[in-house]
């Protein structure tokens, strides 16, 4: 399939798993994000794999971890309160170094919330999606083209940092459809296993998964090695695009679904004659902040627009310092903004 | 080209998941208000949560088309159910354009309408995408019709071309669609009879219509409309 085809944002990350490799899904339905688990129960028979809908999603997690911990690629997809139930098992992951792949179409919250596109997830992802000290390594793609693309980066990366990945994606994305192109064939990369617990066979040491450590000085040692490896991430795994950056007085700060958004309204501002442009995280964590730092000398001022109350924006706030004011403009509840209310936003500034 | 005409009153629209059904629902429906006819558009799908037709209401009634869709239908509820109005569809006058959910999953609910449809003088036209995941092939494409007659009990028995790649559709596009569309016909041995160009392709000088049989000229309604 090297030529186009149309398919739902859920569909794309569903093919993706199947090209990267991953041969393991454990999932619970829940909307907007059911087309993913529905591609992946018709598809992954046909090429021997696992696909198991399991009694719940604390379930479903923990069956990522038990297989993902025998060294395959192995994942979940879930919507906003599906992720918050699987949050003690990506906690065990993490406390496991066992990579793995999360995905969350986010729905609007908080509670049961809507089934509407939301972006309220920003800080359950980037701060705090289960106890203890750890970071998942998190994409949020804006396009179809990019939730194909982001699924074999995303376990490339849990890999080869041994740490859980998150596709942060939303309910627009997810339903949306799009041309999008796969490659003829992946390469698949897949990252060192040799701490996999898949058997031993007499022929080495046993391995041991496992997030439990008896004495506190050993979790200690163990969480300190992990945020080294953080380090690590930090200064390698950047991602961002920057959209008419260079000359701009308005620097819109914006990631998926909202990006796409504020590009155009960034393109409408550009026809009156206001010099704004867009930064667009890709990671969320790390967030972006060496290439964000590039354009603060230069932007007059900042608006950052999310399809929330206002989450990202104390990332932005950090990385600026103070230096120049950053705005927020926001809708919430399972409500897009739309290029005019953007537009509107900038101007006002 | 005229497409309403060569439909019964009583218009079914099927076929897999996001190949076009509700933006053709929504063509066809405003075609024939605007020849003058009584017309009533049912939303039938219980599966979409995005998308649907009463998306459209506004646009729908200020045709004059009145709009049928299922209780909490595009609201932040999981479940949409039947209103007790979907009765209702069967004694109307003037014309019912019925829009299914996708594949067997959306089609399910129309088993429930079996007894009333038996004497209902019905076309239910199978809507197919070239371009659409999962219905690439025409072995493929047939496949989800059987899966969508099976759970339905109906047969489909009119085949409308939608094949297109958005806003990337030109003319090689339409003209694989069609050969692809004919081979469809050719498995089930029903007629294609429309084979669709989106307007904005024409505009766009992306697409010749006057090199395309059967061509219906359609506007795009159905998507998320903010890129």
């Amino acid at each position: 399939m090297s030529e186009k085809v149309l398919m739902k944002g859920n569909e794309a990350l569903g093919e993706a798993a199947l090209r990267a490799g991953c041969r393991h899904f454990f999932g619970y339905p829940i909307t907007p994000q059911t087309e993913l688990s529905a591609y992946l129960s018709k598809k992954m028979p046909k090429v021997g794999g696992t696909f198991l809908q399991a009694e719940s999603e604390i379930a479903a997690i923990n069956m990522v971890l038990g297989a993902a911990g025998s060294g395959v690629r192995a994942m979940t997809s879930s919507s906003s309160p599906g992720i918050s139930l699987k949050s003690e098992g990506v906690s065990y992951i993490a406390g496991s170094d066992v990579p793995a792949l999360i995905i969350n179409v986010q729905r609007g919250g908080p509670g049961l919330g809507s089934i509407q596109p939301s972006q309220s997830d920003y800080w359950q992802a980037t701060k705090a999606l289960g106890h203890g000290d750890f970071q998942l390594f998190v994409l949020a793609p804006s396009t179809v083209q990019e939730m194909a693309d982001f699924v074999a980066l995303a376990f490339e990366t849990a890999e080869k940092y041994r740490m859980p990945a998150m596709i942060l994606s939303d309910g627009m994305l997810g339903q949306m459809m799009e041309p999008v192109v796969f490659p003829n064939e992946t390469e698949i990369h897949e990252g060192d296993k040799s701490w996999a617990a898949c058997g031993h066979k007499n022929a080495r040491k046993h391995n041991v998964v496992n997030s439990l450590y008896i004495e506190a000085k050993d979790l200690e040692k163990t969480v300190v090695e992990r945020y080294e490896r953080y380090e690590k991430v930090k200064a390698n795994e950047q991602r961002s695009e920057s959209y008419l950056t260079e000359d701009a007085d308005i620097v819109i700060v914006a990631f998926g679904a909202s990006s796409r958004v504020s590009r155009s309204a960034v393109n409408a501002a550009r026809a009156k004659g206001i010099k704004a442009g867009l930064f667009r995280p890709i990671t969320l964590w790390p967030y972006p902040e060496t290439e964000l730092e590039k354009i603060v000398p230069t932007a007059k001022k900042f608006l950052v627009v999310e399809m929330n109350m206002g989450q990202m924006i104390e990332d932005v706030k950090l990385v600026v310092g103070g230096r120049k004011p950053v705005e927020f403009f926001g809708r919430t509840g399972g409500i897009i903004p739309t290029p005019g209310e953007i537009l509107e936003a900038i101007e006002k500034m | 080209m005229n497409l309403i005409d060569k439909l019964k009153k009583f218009v079914i629209i099927t076929g897999h998941y996001g190949c076009g059904k509700t933006n053709l629902a929504i063509n066809l429906a405003i075609e024939a208000a605007s020849a003058g006819e009584k017309v009533t558009i049912v939303d039938m799908d219980l599966v979409n949560p995005y998308f649907r037709t009463s998306d459209y209401r506004p646009l729908l009634e200020k045709h004059g088309i009145d709009v049928i869709t299922p209780v909490f239908g595009a609201t932040n509820l999981d479940i949409p159910s039947l209103p007790a109005s979907m009765y209702s569809i069967f004694e109307r006058e003037g014309r019912v354009i019925v829009d299914v959910g996708g594949d067997d999953v959306g089609s399910t609910v129309l088993g429930r309408f079996r007894p009333q449809l038996m004497n209902t003088d019905y076309d239910m036209v199978y809507v197919v995408n070239r371009f659409r995941s999962m219905t690439v092939t025409a072995q493929e494409t047939v496949e989800i019709l059987r899966e969508i007659e099976g759970v339905s009990n109906l047969k489909a028995t009119k085949i409308v071309n939608n094949s297109h790649l958005m806003s990337e559709t030109t003319d090689a596009e339409i003209h694989t669609g069609i050969e692809y569309a004919a081979e469809v016909a050719g498995l089930t041995g029903l007629e294609v009879i429309a084979n669709t160009v989106p307007e904005k392709a024409i505009a766009d000088g992306k697409v010749d219509p006057g090199k395309v049989d059967k061509n219906y000229v359609v506007k795009i309604y159905s998507g998320p409309g903010f890129v």
